[in-house]
């Protein structure tokens, strides 16, 4: 297995990389300031708009990002398609700094977070709690994250007693990775179902509120695998991998498939699509939402196009838009709280959650050259 | 290939989800026999905002100032420094009373309204929101949250509220003057805000008794002479007058989002007072119903689990992957 994936021979420290540094730099101060000053002084949080864009982008578009890790565990060591072997590592790799950074947001945003603990107290747990099944999700699940990745780190380091403990108790760390974020993703959907009117009702189904989130977070894993492989095979001219990715491309289908018969009946059965052309910003968003949803689904049908890099990396973008849209619009533009509140991140909040993305890109850049994270070149 | 194994390890996860669900499905929770709770009849309330004084001091609550201009408490809507508050509102168009023309307008009093079945208890999930099984008074302990603030996402009444501009803020909402150190209830004592208000617009009760005085109400006519009890339905202060308004037909609280312990009488359509159109299903049942019937007992996730260690099992047997 060790020997399928390599290092890449590149220098660490390159330009790009010293501007992503500096990025982060700025984060740093930002974090500092919020944790002198109180969340009102960095983001423009209110009393209607509890959540902003630390909730909305880092944990709940964020973690969608980040699950490449999980869609190909599901396709090789559940679904048994041992060809995509090699595209595992640089998606956990992903996944991992997706999941962490998120938790961490989702720390940095809490008020309280000196009482974090609490979460994990047994006798303070509130088992009907969508938030409960969320955060303990999420931090067992990075957990296993950091376990899947840890081969990478074992091969180079060359630790085989600690290699053969993880190996013998692989198949159930892969089993909780395939479990625990099929639990969370479907139940960030099922959060907004508590909030009731407060939501619009093109983005508030009642029952199929999970089911929607779930899918949309399996084809945005899809779509991130294809991204990152295309990504890194153009940007260090590495051969192609289009060859593996095509075969992702017809599983996504399937979910869009499935996902706009279920959702277009759903707003068919509760009577709500008209909502969709009244021409105002909600039903405009959804029409781009829609839009991009489609986008992928008209490429992908045809099996000339999805055999083309590039038409494949457009269909991926755009779902992974359509998937990020789609989060952004249940969570906080189809958010209507009453009683005139408005909300609009402000320059600190949005710098943070650059600030993140910039920790990703860095994080990724420099390990995939410190561990064998990237498939070997002959044999891919 | 072992698609068919795949599709038996699914359908069995299928099956115990589905057995999982029908055991769980929850209605909206009852009312418990001995619940408190306020009647506010806007028809009565002058707008003198004596519970909002009372209130804050009980509180310890800072008045909030506008600069530049005569200091007294200007507050507006209900915030982590006002629990309590007064609005005005056109009683013909819900809008903002400023823009008052033809002289129907009509006080509102907003707090928590101590739902029977509350979204806020129902999302918190440290059990920092608790509602007493007795009194059914929603209660919150800082002690215990976490700050994420899903219960201000959750109250269909936009009631807690976390104070943004501290360091270490807090979530803060009326607690009907029952929490640690006033503790006014458990006393015998009525909430403050109902034991100043000079009108009776504002009383305290038992919420079976409050309904059962919202009903005799409604049976008024403008016009007709009628005997009010003051800050509380036992009381022996009461005063005769006159029904100022006709009431509308409606008891707010009785029955929407699963009932609340703060019901309101007006002569206006209440929900141009500020409060929503509600259904009488409570959001938490939904919630709760959704959530139970993916995790009911965690039989289903459990039953998924086991079938997908088999198939990582079987594809990872030998170390390695063969390919
Ligand atoms: S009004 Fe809001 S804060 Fe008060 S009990 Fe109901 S849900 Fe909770
Ligand atoms: S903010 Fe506090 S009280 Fe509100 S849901 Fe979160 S932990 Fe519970
Ligand atoms: S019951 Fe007490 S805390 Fe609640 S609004 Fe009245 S005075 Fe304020």
């Amino acid at each position: 297995m060790s020997n399928q994936y390599q290092r890449l021979d590149h220098k660490i420290v390159t330009l790009p990389f010293v501007f992503l540094c500096l990025l982060i730099g700025i984060t740093a101060l930002i974090l500092v300031e919020r944790f002198v000053f109180g969340l009102g002084a960095v983001t423009n949080l209110n009393d209607g708009y509890p959540w902003g864009v630390w909730v909305v982008y880092d944990v709940i578009i964020g973690t969608g990002f980040a699950t490449g890790g999980w869609a190909l565990a599901m396709v090789v060591y559940i679904a048994n398609k041992g060809k995509y072997h090699p595209l595992v590592r640089p998606a956990l790799l992903a996944s991992l700094f997706g999941y962490s950074l998120g938790a961490f947001s989702a720390f940095v945003d809490m008020g309280r977070y000196w009482q974090a603990y609490n979460m994990f107290l047994p006798w303070q747990m509130n088992f009907n709690s969508v938030m409960l099944e969320v955060g303990l999700c999420v931090t067992a699940y990075t957990i296993i994250l950091v376990l899947e990745f840890a081969p990478a780190f074992l091969d180079r380091f060359k630790a085989p007693r600690l290699k053969e403990l993880l190996d013998r108790w692989l198949f159930v760390i892969l089993g909780l990775g395939v479990l625990l974020p099929a639990m969370h993703q479907s139940s960030l959907g099922s959060m907004l179902i508590a909030a009731g009117h407060k939501v619009d009702p093109l983005w508030q189904s009642v029952s199929l509120q999970p089911l929607f989130a779930l899918i949309t977070a399996i084809a945005m894993g899809f779509s991130i695998v294809i991204f990152e492989a295309s990504l890194v095979t153009a940007g260090y001219r590495r051969p192609s991998e289009t060859h593996l990715l095509k075969g992702l491309g017809k599983i996504i289908v399937y979910l869009l498939v499935g996902y706009f018969v279920l959702r277009f009946g759903d707003l068919l059965l509760r009577g709500e699509l008209g909502r969709a052309f009244a021409g105002d910003l909600r039903g405009n968003m959804f029409l781009i939402e829609t839009l991009l949803f489609l986008t992928p689904l008209v490429i992908l049908l045809s099996p000339k196009r999805r055999s083309s890099g590039a038409q494949l990396m457009i269909a991926a973008v755009s779902l992974l838009l359509a998937g990020a849209l789609f989060r952004a619009n249940a969570f906080m533009i189809a958010w209507h709280p009453g009683g005139g509140y408005v909300y609009f991140p402000s320059t600190k909040e949005l710098l943070l959650s650059i600030g993140f993305i910039a920790i990703e890109l860095a994080g990724y850049l420099a390990i995939v050259k410190w561990l064998p994270v990237l498939p070997k070149v002959e044999h891919a | 290939m072992k698609r068919r194994d795949f599709l038996k390890a699914a359908g069995t996860g299928a099956l115990i989800a589905t057995s999982a669900g029908t055991a769980s499905a929850r209605d909206n929770l009852p009312v418990s026999e001995e619940a408190v709770g306020m009647l506010y009849d806007a028809t009565l309330c002058i707008g003198c905002r004596a519970c909002v004084v009372k209130c804050k001091e009980i509180n310890e609550m800072p008045p909030e100032l506008v600069e530049g201009a005569e200091q007294w408490d200007m507050a507006e809507e209900l915030s982590a420094d006002t629990l309590t508050i007064i609005q005005a509102y056109n009683g013909a168009t819900g809008g903002n009373a400023a823009r008052l023309e033809d002289g129907t307008f009509s006080f509102s009093k907003r707090q928590c309204m101590h739902c029977v079945d509350a979204g806020c208890v129902s999302v918190c999930p440290v059990k920092a929101m608790k509602k007493d099984p007795k009194t059914g008074i929603v209660s919150h302990d800082p002690d215990a949250c976490i700050g994420c603030r899903y219960c201000v996402m959750a109250c269909p009444y936009n009631v807690p509220k976390y104070e943004y501009d501290e360091a270490f803020g807090q979530i803060q909402k009326c607690q009907l003057c029952n929490q640690k150190g006033v503790e006014r209830i458990d006393q015998g004592q009525i909430t403050g805000c109902t034991e100043v208000c000079p009108t009776g617009a504002n009383i305290f009760g038992t919420r079976k008794e409050l309904l059962a005085e919202a009903k005799r109400r409604l049976q008024l006519k403008k016009g007709d002479t009628y005997r009010y009890q003051l800050s509380s339905i036992d009381s022996p202060h009461t005063y005769e007058t006159q029904v100022k308004a006709d009431y509308q037909q409606h008891i707010f609280g009785e029955k929407e989002g699963g009932g609340t312990q703060v019901l309101v009488l007006a002569g206006t359509p209440i929900t141009n007072l500020g409060l929503p159109e509600l259904p009488e299903r409570s959001y938490a049942a939904n919630s709760e119903t959704v959530q139970h019937t993916l995790y009911g007992g965690m039989i289903a996730p459990a039953g998924i689990l086991a079938g997908l260690i088999y198939l990582a099992r079987r594809n990872t047997k030998g170390g390695d992957h063969d390919e």
